[in-house]
């Protein structure tokens, strides 16, 4: 018994193979988070450093790439204005979710409130469908059947702003609707009961008292699925029509900043004027990334 | 504090705790200054209402508290301090085991959750191995009911069926002493009384100490018992004294049932 | 009394009002699905998969398009699934409220709302013009990695918090060291949710166009299919090759239009798309529990 202990005793004071285990995967679950976070880095050190050339080798001015509509880098660095696709990049991405939010709310209100499991579990599928189509897949429906219809009603060459506009709403409903829903489980089943117990119809209930708490939750979906329309690059390229003009209605062809970088980065020489321009349009597109990532912890400060 | 510990004698501590304290989150102190001599080979039972801190203290003796809570004091185990930085806490598991309060076999076979520790200690020879599973559900008195099913999923057996399991896997290891918390707690009175039968026929080579709720659980099968009352130590002494003539006030109420 | 009346009958108006909206999105949906399907399936022939893709004519398959689809899959599995599993690991075992795990929250947070286009004009940079792979399957793998890293690493995260905490301190209860707990306990229990997973990111990859336009690029070099040495230039098993996928081949058609069945080979491909993800999204969940019925019941 005592010549155990003593064993023992020395094994207590020394390192084991668990020892060594316990370094290694610590070691290894680390590198691979240092490895993400080098990632994210490298991406934003990478497109700002070749979005920023046009800028600084090039000396595009930037209040010029903001501001002015004037787009033709290839004619010299005057003619570098993003304006005409920043707006159009705004004016779709906010048609399309304010199109989208109503059906949101509406699916959400529909999946939270009304206990019809079976029901529910069906819509839940349809949701996750829509989230999986690929969004070429959108795209292409855009060009045989939404594109064909507008030329059909309004005339014109049928690809623009509001094929566009059609093809993200449909993008980026199941965005939307997820978070919605959510946001609406969150809510304690208590205010619910309170409020119905006061004589309040079930519609105040849900507007008056439902859905206020779920705002902030709300908002978060609303920016999820902006910044989801806003990054779209594919679906868009393909019903847009790829003519960098100032929109001026809503059928009327026009690029996004996603749409242009799509359809011409190939078409470019790498280090000339015309590339670096393009870049500078990716750079836009990842600035406005990170404010979206922004808005959305500011809003999830608010609500904690 | 009117307080009353009963001493052991040296050569029969297994295990002795001098004045541990366990702070939780840097402020909150749940554990005052308990000094308890464990004695080996027999059972002792810890009591005391919820929020007694005798699970916490139950858990700084195989320093599982390591990562959530600061436990200060010493615990002398075979001679040297345990409760030391420098200690192989992967070691002192071995040698101290556990059972918990709810059943939690891994999701694998019954034969694999008592070989699965000891395959990674490098036993390899698989006739030692069966032989220590055969050894260990014995000794857990689970052997004849699964023996002929020791490749089914350790999940599909009953509760009281899978806490058996967890001793026997904590039983082949081969340790000196077996830490049980609320161990029947989650099982019904057949399965609870099965369980005690087991632990009373292990008291012989084993160490065991025992955190119950159930007074007379603690009655019916601990050699001593220790009351803890909000993080302190009340009193410690044989059963039979303790359920009897207990020294101190506050033992006496929470025996009657005046709190609890 | 006429307040009342007020509200009951905005309460009508709010509830058929709901029911419209969600009628019209079931119908949508059903119009998507009934005309990718009715249209894109008739023209899925066997001649189709197996033969080649046409740059002029009429009549081409998608052969490679569809081996590349899978081939980049895979490849972008076998890079991603280490890496989102010890960072998965990392962030629910040993992360501490730290400057660290906020960091590497946050980054994950970024990574996952960059449009793909970004992703894959950095992979482009990166690998095409700073490495200079070319346009190559090797630079589409690790860029469409990147594109996958952060849901990847979120869903395997959620599975392995599902897991009870009685498991990992069943594991360090018996001398176990937590590296060992977590890979030998924890991470087959929390399988058949780390599959469901995989498989729908699995989705997702075979989905994605955007990232792989300038990275495996938008054109197929003549493979063989009986040439196994990944490193002969002609073998379909080279990484280094430029490869176009489904996703791509549909944008390329349809924005090229050099084919003069365009629209009816888009719409096949679409469909096999469709169904490829329709087939993932659904066995995503029935595997897991397949895997967790296996774990958990007699064998």
């Amino acid at each position: 018994m005592s010549d155990k202990k003593h064993t023992h005793t020395h094994q207590l004071q020394q390192a084991s193979r668990e020892t060594r285990h316990e370094w290694y995967g610590k070691t290894i679950t680390l590198a691979s988070v240092v490895g993400i976070i080098i990632l994210v880095v490298a991406i934003i050190y990478f497109i700002g450093q070749r979005g920023l050339a046009a800028f600084t080798t090039d000396h595009v001015k930037v209040t010029d790439f903001l501001f002015s509509a004037d787009w033709n880098p290839l004619d010299g660095k005057q003619y570098v204005g993003a304006a005409a696709m920043i707006v159009t990049s705004f004016l779709v991405m906010i048609l399309a979710t304010l199109l989208a939010v109503p059906f949101a709310l509406a699916l959400g209100i529909f999946m939270t409130e009304f206990t019809k499991k079976r029901l529910t579990k069906y819509l839940q599928i349809m949701i996750e469908l829509l989230a999986g189509i690929p969004s070429v897949v959108y795209g292409f429906l855009g060009v045989t059947i939404i594109v064909p219809a507008i030329r059909t009603i309004f005339g014109g060459a049928g690809f623009g702003i509001l094929a566009g506009i059609l093809v993200l709403f449909v993008m980026v409903l199941p965005t939307i609707t997820s978070l919605t829903i959510d946001a609406l489980k969150g809510v304690p089943a208590q205010y619910r009961q309170a409020s119905l117990a006061l004589g309040a119809t079930w519609w105040q209930t849900t507007s008056k008292v439902i859905l206020r708490a779920a705002t902030p939750g709300i908002l978060t979906a609303i920016i999820f699925g902006m910044a989801r329309a806003f990054g779209e690059a594919l679906a868009v390229q393909m019903v847009i029509g790829n003519a960098v003009l100032m929109p001026h209605n809503l059928i009327s062809p026009a690029a996004t900043l996603t749409s242009q970088l799509t359809s011409q980065l190939g078409n470019t020489v790498n280090g000339t004027l015309a590339n670096n321009a393009l870049w500078s349009l990716a750079l836009f597109l990842l600035l406005m990334s990170l404010a979206f990532n922004l808005v959305v912890r500011i809003i999830g400060k608010r609500k904690g | 504090m009117e307080q009353y510990l009963t001493q052991i004698a040296p050569e029969q501590r297994s295990l002795e705790t001098k004045n541990l304290n366990v702070y939780y989150g840097g402020t909150i102190h749940k554990l005052h200054d308990v000094s308890l001599q464990i004695p080996q080979n027999a059972i002792t039972a810890l009591i005391g209402a919820s929020g007694s801190s005798k699970s916490t203290f139950l858990r700084s003796l195989n320093r599982m508290n390591d990562k959530v809570a600061k436990v200060t004091g010493q615990i002398i185990y075979a001679g040297i301090d345990i409760n030391h930085k420098d200690i192989n806490v992967y070691q002192l598991r071995k040698q101290i085991g556990m059972v918990f309060q709810r059943p939690n076999p891994f999701a694998k076979s019954i034969y694999d959750n008592i070989t699965y520790a000891l395959k990674a200690n490098g036993v390899k020879d698989s006739a030692v191995l069966d032989q220590a599973v055969e050894d260990s559900l014995r000794a857990a008195a689970l052997w004849d009911e699964v023996k002929d099913s020791l490749h089914k999923s350790a999940l599909a057996l009953s509760g009281g069926q899978q806490q058996r399991l967890c001793i026997a896997r904590a039983l082949a290891m081969k340790p000196d002493i077996l830490l049980l918390d609320e161990p029947a707690s989650a099982l019904d009175p057949v399965s609870t009384a099965k369980l005690e039968e087991t632990l009373k026929q292990l008291r012989d080579q084993y160490t065991m100490v025992m955190v119950t709720h159930n007074m007379q659980q603690a009655s019916r099968i601990s050699d001593y018992t220790a009351f803890f009352h909000m993080g302190n130590i009340v009193e410690y002494d044989r059963t039979e004294k303790i359920f009897t003539t207990p020294r101190v006030t506050l033992t006496e109420q929470y025996i009657n049932g005046s709190f609890g | 009394m006429k307040r009342k009346n007020n509200a009951k009958l905005q309460n009508k108006i709010a509830m058929i009002t709901i029911y419209c909206l969600v009628g019209t999105v079931c119908l949508i949906l059903l119009g998507i699905l009934g005309y990718i399907l009715g249209t894109g399936l008739p023209h899925v022939s066997w001649h189709f998969l197996t033969s080649e893709s046409s740059s002029f004519q009429a009549h081409g398959g998608v052969r490679d398009q569809l081996f590349n689809s899978l081939y980049l899959l895979v490849l972008t599995l076998i890079i991603s699934v280490p890496i989102a599993l010890g960072a998965a690991i990392y962030l629910t075992e040993y992360a501490r409220d730290n400057w660290l795990t906020n960091l590497l929250r946050t980054m994950i947070e970024v990574l996952s709302s960059l449009p793909s286009i970004v992703v894959g004009l950095f992979g482009y940079s990166l690998f095409v013009i700073k490495f200079e792979l070319s346009f190559s399957i090797l630079a589409g793998a690790l860029t469409l990695t990147f594109f996958n890293l952060p849901l990847l690493t979120r869903n395997i995260e959620e599975a392995l918090r599902t897991v009870p905490a009685t498991q990992r301190e069943a594991g360090l209860a018996l001398g176990l060291s937590y590296w060992k707990t977590v890979y030998g306990v924890v991470l087959p229990s929390a399988l058949p949710g780390i599959i469901t997973g995989i498989v729908l990111s699995a989705g997702r990859i075979f989905g994605e166009a955007a990232a792989l336009i300038y990275t495996a690029g938008q054109s197929n070099a003549t493979v063989s299919y009986t040439d196994w040495n990944p490193f002969s230039p002609t073998s379909f098993l080279n990484v280094m090759r430029p490869a176009e996928t489904l996703a791509v081949h549909i944008w390329k058609v349809n924005s090229e239009g050099l084919i003069p069945d365009a629209t009816l080979v888009a719409s096949a491909t679409a469909a096999i798309l469709v169904i490829v993800v329709l087939i993932f999204n659904v066995s995503a969940r029935a595997l897991g529990n397949f895997i967790y019925k296996k774990i958990t019941s007699a064998r």
